[in-house]
């Protein structure tokens, strides 16, 4: 029944899945190894080599930019483009207006790629993109949305599946969170101030960032995850149930959990204090839609041994799973008081990035791809040595992180007798130095993975056509 | 913090929202048959060149 084409109508609009699920792989090798560089350069500060453009303060939010925006975002596009239509039964809506959104992305990407290095920023993390692009950012956003939605709206199945539903809230959160944050008022072309000043600009940042996590790092990717995993394992989601207390708990806890970046500052005290509570909420959720996911595999455990793909997909949900136990547990006042502003922030955070996000997307991308041209992997083998020299990477990572985040965290509040403080702060960053080296290791094994993945992809497409596919015939 | 009374009455619209959603969803029987939903992604897709073409059931469920 899958296989009557009649007229180009009844195949799949699978250019943009196409673009932006290669871009996915370029920018994720690129946003990587300014990754390392970075990393490098907090080990070895010589590597700045004196060029403000090459500097860490500029590299840094290139390399989140070009991780989370460019690399995350285009897969992103492609899988929730390519679940949309096949979950629907029909062909992406307004299909030029898809192909906008690639060259419109694309363009988002590169306009960062130069401004940021020059050293034009709004200095709001993971928000530094001055007006104008922030401008263009917008108009693709709203294209993007309109895609999305009118593709449900023309849909030939009834029941929506609950991928899109992750994909929808993502899309529109981010709208909502991208618009009230970016809001600024441009004094020239590349530079503006932001519409809000002090303490309160830091709670509408963190208002966007807690969210933007939220949204468009989990809610997107669970949307990929509840798509691929069933697919690739051949079995439905363990509890299609749960799926949907998984989503409507996410969406109705989230948005008030963002307070627990700001502990111990000038937001009020009850403010910390519900966003700590609305974090262990969200415990609940989290691993609620963790166990549904793995436990697809019940029954079935012997092929997460033979297939390095479903490992990838499966162990991107215990690292989803461990980073909720963690952030959770980092919002509790107590605890945020030794982690805050310490490493161990940034080996949270890649956890989830590099665990989470990264894997699910590497995930995805292996199985889409080859489908899209109608080839089979060029080498299983190289995805299965991907997936290992990527997990070590994770491990030397965030281990790393771990151990520096809780010594600078006891260095800087050890206190002598008299009440002098023990340590200078230059004594706790001399102590970072080998878990510094370790962590660019650990970056540097994740990025030799990415190489292997491109590798693995060129010589899979290499002289292959696009193939397009027929969208089931309705009975 | 004034910008509190911008972010929470924000959010709580965007609460409200979601509620409407929910509720539309449940008025248009969207969580009605939920297991058979789990499974019709490994049906009715020629991506999956390995699902049996026995187990392909009659397609239900299709828009009014």
């Amino acid at each position: 029944m899958a296989t009557s084409v009649s007229g180009t109508a009844r195949v799949y609009t699978d250019d943009p899945v196409r673009w932006f699920a290669l871009a996915s792989v370029l920018w994720g090798v690129v946003g990587m190894l300014v990754g390392v560089i970075i990393a490098a350069q907090l080990t070895w500060p010589e590597l700045n080599l004196g060029i403000p453009w090459l500097s860490y303060g500029r590299l840094r939010p290139l390399h989140t930019n070009a991780v989370i925006f460019a690399f995350g975002g285009c897969a992103l596009f492609a899988t929730s483009y390519h679940v949309v239509q096949r979950t629907s039964q029909t062909r992406l809506f307004a299909p030029g207006l898809a192909m906008f959104t690639f060259w419109g992305w694309q363009l988002v990407i590169v306009l960062a790629a130069l401004s940021l290095p020059l050293g034009y920023t709004q200095g709001k993390e993971y928000a530094e993109l001055e007006w104008p692009i922030d401008l263009l950012i917008a108009v693709v956003w709203v294209a993007y949305a309109v895609v999305f939605f009118g593709t449900i709206g023309i849909r030939k199945v009834r029941h929506i599946y609950v991928a899109n539903w992750f994909f929808g809230a993502f899309i529109i959160a981010v709208a909502l969170l991208h618009i009230v944050n970016s809001a600024a008022i441009p004094v020239s072309l590349t530079k503006s101030y932001s519409a809000y000043a002090g303490v309160q600009d830091a709670m509408i940042q963190w208002w966007y960032g807690h969210n933007a996590v939220g949204f468009f790092l989990t809610a997107g990717f669970l949307g990929m995850m509840y798509y691929f995993i069933p697919k690739q394992a051949e079995r439905p989601i363990y509890s299609y149930r749960l799926s949907i207390v998984h989503f409507w708990a996410l969406i109705f806890t989230y948005m008030w959990a963002g307070p627990h970046h700001l502990h111990y500052t000038a937001l009020p005290d009850w403010a910390q204090s519900l966003g700590m509570v609305f974090s262990l909420v969200l415990l609940a959720p989290s691993w609620g839609g963790m166990i549904n996911g793995i436990m697809t595999l019940s029954g079935a455990w012997h092929k997460l041994r033979d297939d390095p793909i479903l490992k990838f997909l499966i162990v991107s949900l215990s690292f989803y799973g461990m980073s909720t136990f963690e952030g959770p547990m980092m919002s509790i006042k107590t605890v945020n008081a030794l982690s805050h502003y310490t490493d161990w922030t940034i080996g949270h955070v890649h956890s989830g990035a590099l665990g989470w996000v990264a894997m699910i997307s590497i995930g995805a991308m292996y199985f889409v791809i080859p489908r899209l041209f109608g080839r089979e992997l060029y080498s299983v083998k190289l995805v299965e040595t991907h997936f290992w020299i990527a997990t070590i990477g994770i491990v030397l990572y965030i281990a790393a992180m771990w151990i520096s985040g809780i010594l600078q965290g006891l260095m800087w509040r050890a206190v002598n007798a008299d009440g002098t403080l023990t340590y200078s702060f230059v004594e706790s960053v001399a102590a970072m130095h080998p878990f510094y080296v370790v962590r660019t290791l650990g970056g540097l094994f994740f990025l030799i993975g990415m190489l292997i993945m491109a590798y693995n992809l060129w010589k899979t497409i290499a002289g292959a056509k696009p193939v397009e596919q027929a969208i089931p015939a309705s009975a | 913090m004034d910008i509190l009374y911008l972010l929470i009455p924000l959010s709580v619209i965007a609460m409200l929202g979601a509620m409407a959603v929910f509720a539309w969803a449940l008025d248009r029987d969207q969580f009605e048959d939920l297991e058979r939903e789990g499974q019709r992604i490994l049906e009715a897709d020629n991506d999956a060149p390995s699902v049996d073409p026995d187990q392909r059931g009659a397609p239900s469920g299709r828009a009014e």
